[in-house]
């Protein structure tokens, strides 16, 4: 699960090139611009592709080593 | 003095913050410097977000957006949700964990470790304070500038060169010495509690400012159609027919005032006779202001074909017309062709051509006091012109029309290295290691790129609205040509709400800018104390309490420092943090290989360092001095080479040299990794 969040990760970089919306002017629901809104939808899709992150590839084995070391000092 | 008033109170709030954050603080360096590693989730979201968003956020955003229309989204914004959470998710978790370990505050003592070597720090040191000098203008000089634009007119006799409000030398120095207050007396902890204060202003102002605007300009879909009909261009990427055709006819007309004072100026101002002026003046229909005249004479010399000139004259006259500079050695097609738009805006224009606006009675004759009438008798003809109005009006009449611009795929593309900057900015080096615990990512690393949306989309669209708002019953535009568009979001909320709520919302932008400054100062003084006074020093040397006086002292000097080189006004400031950021994210290479490359070694991380700051300083140099906003190079922007030059250098020069000891890479790569 892991790699497939990073493989969304580039996906969504890959996406937020939009070429194919370089010259579409549409107004989406009459005032929203097309490049605009698909910008929009890539923000929102990078705030779930990190929501998933933190839940598939948390370095959890680094932050406890951390915690333990940081115990152990105290 | 309304939205002046609000602004003082404002500021004093914030003070009250500052001081109520410093009672928490616990008297270390430590605490001082990094909170004691105690922020939590929340206050790290709004510390990070708020140290992130610059001045560039609210007015850059809406200002860039009128400029170069929707696309700036994609470009500024949209990659800066994947990158910046990115780099928090990659570089942040991983330097707070080593951070915790081995007790770190700064960058530099990390990479001193790490990469074994004392001089890395002396090499690293002056790259990371040069470029984030840059970055601390940019916050100073946007706040007497934004102070100075919502207060004209509030004193009747005073600062009549600051169309008699606050002086921007003042504005700055007074949100300086806030923010310095706060940084002074809370450290870490106050400059996190203002940070998410401030945040929560910008954003909820942000969103009131947008509901305002667009109720004024009749509502979202009323004021996108307004767009679609005026500058359709605005709503996409690339150039709409119309728009090109527009700008054409706009260019001949233009080419013909250009071409008519040149041969009057020739002719002794005799090219037409007085009767044929008269007429002019009696036939013109456009709107009287600035060089109106001109504008009608011309139009009666094209019409009986008086314009007489050689095609080196009439492209003489469209330099000298557009204020720009005269080329030493002409090129040899001067005098066969006449220059079109885009070759006449390849010159350089003498911005302070401007000047002559307050002194040249055609345009200067209305200057006044803004509260002032024109004339009592005939109130219909409005209050007087502000310095600020006066030069528009020049640049407006005067200059050729602006070329609309397509936006380069290449740029697009390649804009994306510039959000990796975050990766190397020292602030946020600093905020990481505040963390409480590796859980307080999360929350920044998932509702980093929504608060962006949230703050960004308003403020593009109000941007590209502006560019085809009109004065109300008539088909005017609202905002004449030329206009400076970091001046689009002030200009928008005077026009648009009383001044109660325009103070609040400068009270918004400035938020923005201080939640950048007091990141940056604090850090600043954080490392000149840990990376040179302390290591150089020896720990020993120095007690707890006299290490915080040294960094407070320091940051007081930055500050001076700072706000100095603002009264010297470098005006090219804004495409300057642009180049900040390049600097910062040709150095990600080697953040990135620090924390997940064994192989790299010392003399691979100099070869990055060297390489990035060499490519740095060349292309600065080959684009006069950030003077052309628009270099690229191989059509890309520039950060796009010196990122993986640096990068190949790096590993060239790693893999020729000995790597580190296995000894010594246990102690960053733990067997159980990321």
């Amino acid at each position: 699960m892991r790699y497939v969040v990073w493989l969304l990760v580039v996906a969504l970089i890959i996406l937020h090139q939009d070429l194919w919306y370089w010259d579409d002017r549409t107004l989406v629901g009459g005032f929203m611009p097309i490049t605009l809104l698909w910008q929009a939808g890539i923000s929102v899709g990078a705030a779930l592709v990190w929501f998933l992150a933190t839940i598939f590839a948390w370095p959890s084995d680094l932050i406890e080593e951390t915690q333990q070391e940081a115990e152990g000092g105290e | 003095m309304v939205p002046l008033i609000v602004i003082c109170v404002y500021l004093v709030l914030l003070l009250a913050l500052g001081i109520f954050a410093s009672t928490l603080f616990r008297g270390s360096s430590q605490d001082y410097m990094l909170a004691s590693h105690s922020i939590g989730p929340f206050l790290l979201l709004m510390s990070l977000f708020g140290t992130t968003m610059t001045a560039f956020a609210l007015v850059g955003s809406t200002g860039e957006a009128y400029a170069e229309g929707v696309g700036v989204y994609g470009l500024l914004a949209s990659s800066s949700g994947i990158i910046h959470s990115l780099c928090f998710f990659v570089l942040g978790i991983k330097l707070w964990s080593l951070g915790k370990k081995y007790g770190y505050t700064t960058q530099i003592q990390f990479f001193r470790d790490r990469l074994q070597s004392d001089k890395i720090g002396i090499l690293l040191f002056p790259i990371l304070v040069g470029l984030v000098i840059p970055y601390l203008l940019i916050g100073v000089m946007a706040s007497g500038t934004v102070v100075s634009a919502v207060s004209e007119g509030a004193f009747s006799n005073m600062f009549a060169e600051y169309d008699y409000g606050v002086p921007n030398w003042l504005g700055s120095l007074v949100i300086s010495i806030v923010v310095l207050i706060y940084v002074f007396f809370g450290g870490m902890r106050g400059t996190a509690w203002a940070n998410a204060f401030q945040t929560i202003v910008f954003m909820i102002l942000g969103i009131i400012t947008f509901w305002v605007i667009s109720d004024t300009l009749g509502g979202v879909k009323a004021a996108s159609e307004a767009v679609e009909k005026r500058n359709p261009s605005k709503l996409m990427r690339s150039v709409a027919e119309s728009d090109e055709q527009k700008y054409e006819k706009a260019f001949a007309t233009w080419q013909s005032l250009a071409e008519y004072n040149y041969a009057n100026r020739k002719a002794d101002g005799k090219l037409l006779t007085p009767e044929q002026k008269e007429q002019a003046v009696a036939d013109y229909k456009g709107p009287p202001i600035g060089n109106w005249k001109a504008r009608a004479e011309a139009n009666v010399a094209v019409a009986n074909n008086l314009i007489d000139l050689t095609t080196a004259e009439k492209n003489d006259a469209y330099i000298e017309q557009d204020d720009r500079i005269m080329p030493a050695t002409k090129p040899e097609w001067w005098d066969k062709e006449v220059m079109t738009g885009h070759e006449l805006n390849h010159y350089q224009r003498n911005e302070d051509a401007v000047l002559q606006a307050y002194t040249d009675p055609i345009y200067s004759k209305n200057l006044g006091h803004p509260n002032e009438l024109i004339n009592p008798d005939k109130p219909e003809l409005g209050t007087k012109w502000t310095r600020k109005r006066t030069a528009g009006v020049y640049r407006a009449t005067k200059w050729s029309p602006e070329e609309p611009r397509a936006m380069s795929m290449l740029v697009f593309i390649t804009y994306m290295f510039i959000p990796l900057s975050v990766g190397m900015f020292p602030h946020l080096f600093q905020h990481w290691l505040t963390a409480k615990s590796a859980q307080s990512f999360k929350l920044p690393v998932v509702a980093h790129p929504i608060f962006i949306a949230i703050v960004w989309i308003p403020c593009v669209l109000v941007g590209v609205w502006a560019t085809s708002a009109v004065v109300p019953g008539t088909e005017r535009a609202l905002i004449p040509p030329h206009f400076n568009p970091n001046a689009v979001l002030p200009f928008m909320v005077a026009n648009m709400s009383g001044p109660f709520l325009s103070g609040l919302l400068t009270a918004g932008v400035l938020a923005a800018i201080m939640s950048s400054l007091d990141s940056q100062f604090l850090c600043i003084g954080t490392m000149f104390t840990e990376d040179i006074v302390v290591h150089y020093g020896g720990k020993k040397r120095f007690t707890d309490k006299q290490v915080l006086i040294i960094a407070r002292c320091f940051i007081i000097a930055i500050v001076a420092v700072t706000y100095i080189l603002s009264l010297y006004e470098p005006r090219r400031v804004f495409t300057l943090g642009v180049w900040t950021f390049s600097g910062f994210s040709s150095l990600f290479p080697l953040v990135f290989a620090a924390l997940y490359w064994k192989r790299l070694t010392k003399a691979g991380a100099y070869a990055c360092v060297i390489t990035a700051i060499s490519l740095w300083c060349l292309f600065f140099y080959m684009s006069d001095m950030a003077l052309n906003p628009h270099f690229t190079v191989f059509g890309m922007m520039p950060v796009a080479t010196m990122v993986p030059a640096a990068a190949i250098a790096m590993i060239v020069v790693s893999l020729m040299t000995q790597p580190p000891s296995d000894e010594h890479l246990t102690r960053f790569f733990p067997k159980k990794g990321l």
